[in-house]
């Protein structure tokens, strides 16, 4: 048993790269022993800027001597067949062995020299390696076939106990030489195995164990800080990004102009960490101080006196630059930065992003006038939270009490139009992540109320899963409408996320718009939205030649559609688009844009139920429930239908539940062999159709699905005999349930809709029972797939049971 | 060509050097480089390692690849060093002469070594030592930092050279040019000469360099030309005949290309290219714009580097086999 020590120099690697480097090398060795047979014990990986190194103990001498049994023909086989495999094996048929009738060609591998392995296993390792960039170098580049790595590779020290294990390539030879810290001790070193490896390095001022240096940066940026009476603030990705840049990490403290601390301390972090990679620190009280750390990777002869200086400058000329952006930024108020957005295009087919501000700042304001943002939103939370506004008032007091809905309103479309604003300015165009922070900012500068800032500051909130979700109304309101714009306006130009592409993080601004909705109990309806936005001037601005009289038309359409249910708004654009269509005033222009209207009303709600799924299936809902509710379609409010899927929850584990259930099935399955067609619209939700005309249309009536099952039961063939009485307990039983289920439907009462259906369990199993559905008289036989019919159909008006396992 | 002597396999004894404290290191009264003999600090000591010193190329360009010296040598088989400072314009960095960080005009000394040699970092550790900066003081660093040129279609791997946390160098080996793989690879070093001086000087202000060791400042020089070339940059210069001369570039590098002189037709892609860059500055050029014209000059340089190869690709391939494979 010995240790062997492999270290690939090179030039420097990447600091964001070394832990990858690391896994994917300790993996690479693992397999070529593996293969080779060899067990790998401990194997311990290091890197530093300039090397990766590996060590791995208790490795054998030798791989073991192995036996090889290859199974051959049988013995009764053809000739041919046994000539095949003794050419195949180069042995003579009085070496192979007989077992069973079968030939076996025993083949005895003696154990290779671990060195040898290793030997083969290490250019192997280097060609395969899987840097995530890498490069060809030197004179060896005249052919693009020679060796890749990360940086140009300069050295390989490969020891087996302490023999050298011998290779080469691309050009760069195994030895026992190294190199220590490129400046302390830039001459060669000789390393004699494994075990004086990382000593002789420190000897030389390279710590080669990143976790050592991590711990090290750690500590001693702390302590620097701690010296002068200041707080470090931690940051171990920093930790991490100094220690693969350093190999002898030398953390120093110095000072900047005091007189900075006016920019944001934001925008100081920022500079400082980015760009610089330097600790920030604070003081006691927590503000933060005019200190940095940074990581110098000697031993300064002068102690770091000229580092700290040089540094210092540095971060005061990034820090002058920020301060400058910051001065510049305030002298004009946001709504005069505003100005420019007019200049920067949102998307080629959706306008610039001054089109964008111009919809959010309208449906901003019209998710306040309709209620559905409300003032008193979010009382109990900020109460309880005792959020900045709370802490003047009682806890009892609402927090946004005394907001009358038109100021609420009014706040919310001031904060929407300038919402984007800092994207044009400087600031934010030096730190694009600093987007809405900025405006925030300046928002409060110039004066604007904390509502306003804070929803200006907050609107892209929130990003990804685990970030805060606004409850302010103003916030709540602008959040909302800078993604549903966003979701709205991608969906109306086709602009979908398919498979792993979603390039406009489509999927992203659902989630958030989902999360807005339920930390709020906010209820909305999706296509209500898509109008909205449609008059707001999506999609026609840019595209038509005569934005100003389409402006016009639809301005005078506005009340009357956003009066529509959500059925009534898509017949109203189709209605208009079918007329488009037809006779002299066929216009390509306008047929595209009420099919992008169209588009934009029917995708986007199944979009947003979709992504509702998968998050409802990741919380631990049952996914069948989630279809069966899910499946009735027309529902494109998304409360509503959690709410559904929670109560069917609910009732599918009482007893009560699985028995209806089991009927269920029964009766459709029967409806099923008997080829009874299902009442398609049995299970929707019955919004009225208002005709754009507003003229009454008597076939729409019949068409309205909440009629279908009273229309039903008149066109079905005349009940001209006696019933059975467990059949006339369904009847009895159906006339009072299915109402009532619908009822508690529309009361969004699911629990009583539950309960209403659970009165069916007992009278559907009687039926069952006693009653003989495919009688021989087709009029009874007709009545009573009728009845079940219309049992199936009392059960759609919950869900569709058909979809729920077990 | 005639072949320059390469280094390869040739240490540098940089521990020798820095025990030594050469140069000016040894005498710490002596005052810091001016601006001018840094240059002729640098200019000495690649030239010793055997570069070409070249001169300025003598056309407007934004940054010193743009010399031919870079982006065509950089293409084909054949050794190839040199070393150069070349003046580069940003107009929209002019700031009238007020930031004393940022300038419309500055210089940048470029070294091109081709292929790369095993010991590029030595050398250019070296070449800092011998301009007054000792590594045992200052904190020397090779930060990851790719470069990549959309407009030249050229791409590379590297670092900046921080010293002290300030980027005084970027450090590349080329991997691509004008599309093409390059066979083989050059290293290009490239120093920001006013922020490697100011640091060696200790000064604060661009303007307040010491140009040579006689009295004669940056300020002296360059200050009235900021002020004046902002203006043109910004307020002055004529959008309609910028314009014209862009499609005149433009059409004049097709007209070379056809005829076969790639080196002229490349000419054109750099005056494109910074009349572009004037438009930019100019604030005549829409976002939308912007992404087509850039792609128009990107087509120009690549088709004189495309043109540039098959020019000598037959010459080449005689006389390197290994390179046409």
């Amino acid at each position: 048993m010995t240790d062997f020590l492999l270290e690939l120099r090179s030039e420097e690697i990447p600091a964001r790269m070394q832990a990858g480097a690391r896994a994917d090398l300790e993996k690479l060795f693992r397999k070529a022993l593996d293969a080779a047979g060899l067990k790998a014990g401990e194997v311990t990986v290091w890197s530093t800027p300039r090397r990766l190194a590996l060590i791995a103990r208790d490795l054998p001498r030798a791989t073991e001597a192995v036996s090889e049994e290859t199974k051959g023909p049988k013995t009764s086989a053809p000739e041919q067949a046994l000539e095949g495999f003794l050419r195949k094996t180069g042995l003579t048929k009085d070496q192979l062995t007989e077992r069973d009738g079968v030939w076996f060609a025993v083949t005895e591998k003696p154990g290779r020299a671990t060195k040898d392995v290793l030997a083969e296993a290490i250019p192997a390792i280097i060609r395969a390696f899987p840097w995530p960039k890498s490069q060809r170098w030197g004179a060896a580049s005249l052919s693009t076939e020679s060796l890749r790595w990360v940086r140009p590779l300069s050295g390989i020290v490969a020891i087996l106990g302490e023999d050298l294990v011998e290779c080469e390539i691309g050009g760069v030879k195994s030895g026992y030489a190294t190199r220590g810290h490129r400046f302390h001790c830039p001459g060669e070193i000789t390393i004699g195995s494994a075990h004086d490896y990382a000593e002789k390095l420190r000897a030389c001022h390279v710590i080669v164990d990143h976790v050592e240096r991590e711990a090290l940066v750690r500590d001693k940026a702390k302590a620097a800080a701690e010296v002068v009476g200041l707080v470090l603030v931690e940051d171990e990705g920093l930790v991490i990004e100094n220690a693969g840049l350093t190999e002898w990490p030398v953390p120093l403290l110095g000072r900047f102009d005091e007189a900075f601390l006016d920019v944001p301390p934001e925008v100081i972090q920022l500079t400082a960490r980015v760009n610089q990679k330097y600790f920030i620190c604070r003081d006691a009280g927590g503000k933060l101080a005019n200190a940095f750390v940074c990581t110098a990777n000697i031993e300064a002869k002068d102690g770091g006196a000229a580092i700290v200086d040089g540094n210092r400058k540095v971060l005061a000329a990034r820090l002058s630059d920020a301060r400058f952006f910051w001065e510049q930024d305030k002298k004009k108020p946001l709504s005069v930065h505003a100005e420019k957005l007019g200049r920067i295009t949102f998307h080629e087919k959706l306008g610039t992003v001054a089109d964008k501000v111009e919809r959010v700042a309208k449906l901003a304001r019209w998710l306040v006038e309709e209620g559905i943002v409300k003032p008193e939103i979010s009382n109990i939370r900020h109460s309880r939270e005792g959020g900045n506004s709370a802490s003047a008032t009682p806890d009892w007091t609402p927090a946004f009490a005394g907001v009358t809905k038109e100021e609420l309103a009014d706040q919310a479309e001031l904060a929407a139009r300038l919402c984007k604003a800092d994207l044009v300015t400087e600031m934010v165009g030096e730190f694009p992540e600093l987007q809405g922070l900025m405006g925030g900012y300046y928002a409060r500068a110039e004066g604007l109320p904390d509502a306003v800032a804070d929803a200006i500051r907050d609107h892209y909130k929130p990003v990804g899963q685990g970030d805060d979700v606004p409850t302010a109304p103003v916030t709540v309101a602008v959040a909302l409408a800078d993604k549903l714009d966003t979701l709205g306006a991608f969906f109306s130009i086709d602009e979908k996320p398919t498979g792993s592409k979603d390039p406009f993080a489509l999927r992203r601004a659902a989630i958030a718009v989902l999360a807005l909705l339920q930390a709020n109990g906010i209820r909305i309806s999706v296509v209500r939205v898509v109008a909205v936005l449609v008059f707001a001037g999506m999609v026609f601005p840019q595209r038509s030649a005569n934005a100003t009289s389409m402006a016009q038309f639809l301005d005078k359409w506005r009340d009357t559609v956003l009066s529509l249910r959500p059925s009534g708004i898509i017949e109203f654009f189709d209605d208009f688009r079918k007329k488009s269509v037809e006779g002299n005033r066929s216009n390509e222009v306008l047929i595209g844009m009420f099919e992008s209207f169209i588009r934009a009303c029917q995708e986007l709600p199944t979009f947003l139920a979709d992504r509702l799924k998968v998050q409802q299936r990741e919380a631990g809902v049952r996914h069948d429930l989630i279809d069966a509710v899910f499946a009735l379609g027309g529902e494109d409010d998304l409360v509503r239908l959690l709410a559904r899927v929670h109560a069917l929850q609910a009732f599918v584990g009482t007893e009560d539940g699985t028995n209806l259930l089991a009927g269920y099935k029964r009766a459709a399955n029967i409806l099923k062999k008997e080829g009874f067609t299902a009442n398609p619209n049995a299970g929707s939700e019955g919004e009225g159709i208002v005709p754009p005309t507003g003229e009454e249309d008597p076939l729409a009536m019949v068409d309205d699905p909440a009629l279908k099952g009273v229309a039903a039961q008149f066109s079905h063939p005349e009940q001209n005999y006696v019933r059975e009485p467990a059949e006339q307990a369904l009847v009895d039983a159906l006339a009072v349930a299915a109402p009532q289920a619908q009822d508690a439907v529309a009361a969004e009462d699911f629990a009583g809709a539950m309960a209403a259906l659970a009165t069916l369990r007992g009278p559907i199993d009687a039926f069952f029972e006693s009653v003989i559905v495919n009688d021989a008289d087709a009029n009874k036989r007709a009545s009573r797939l009728a009845l079940l019919d219309q049992f199936r159909a009392a059960v759609h008006k919950v869900a569709d049971f058909s979809r729920i396992e077990g | 060509m005639k072949e320059l002597p390469l280094w390869q396999g040739e240490q540098v004894d940089l521990a020798a050097l820095i025990g030594q404290s050469p140069g000016i290191m040894a005498e710490p009264t002596q005052k810091p480089l001016s601006l001018q003999d840094m240059i002729l600090r640098l200019h000495a000591f690649w030239s010793e390692q055997g570069c070409l010193i070249l001169q300025p190329y003598d056309m407007r360009m934004g940054a010193g690849t743009f010399h031919t010296a870079t982006t065509l040598r950089a293409l084909g088989p054949e050794p190839w060093n040199a070393a150069f400072v070349q003046p580069c314009r940003r107009p929209t960095d002019g700031r009238y002469g007020e930031n004393p960080n940022r300038l419309q005009h500055y210089y940048q000394y470029q070294v091109i070594l081709k292929p790369s040699p095993e010991n590029l970092q030595e050398l250019y550790l070296q070449s800092l030592v011998e301009i007054g900066i000792d590594p045992l003081v200052h904190d020397i660093r090779f930060v990851e930092d790719d470069w990549e040129s959309p407009t030249l279609g050229a791409w590379g791997l590297g670092w900046e050279v921080w010293c002290d946390g300030m980027e005084v160098t970027q450090f590349t080996y080329f991997q691509q040019m004008g599309g093409f793989d390059c066979k083989p690879v050059a290293g290009e070093l490239t120093y920001g000469l006013e922020r490697l001086a100011m640091y060696i000087q200790g000064v604060d202000n661009v303007y307040d360099l010491a140009f040579n060791n006689h009295g004669v400042t940056y300020g002296d020089v360059f200050l009235e030309n900021e002020k004046q070339m902002s203006k043109w940059n910004f307020e002055v210069a004529d959008t309609d005949s910028l314009f014209e001369g862009f499609r005149r570039a433009e059409a004049e590098c097709v007209r070379s290309l056809e005829a076969g002189v790639p080196i002229a037709a490349y000419e054109q892609a750099i005056e494109a290219s910074h009349l572009f860059n004037l438009l930019q500055a100019r604030g005549v050029i829409s976002v939308q714009e912007r992404a087509s014209y850039m792609g128009r000059v990107r087509d120009l340089a690549r088709g004189s580097c495309e043109k540039f190869m098959e020019k000598n690709a037959d010459q080449w391939a005689a006389k390197y086999p290994e390179w046409s494979k």
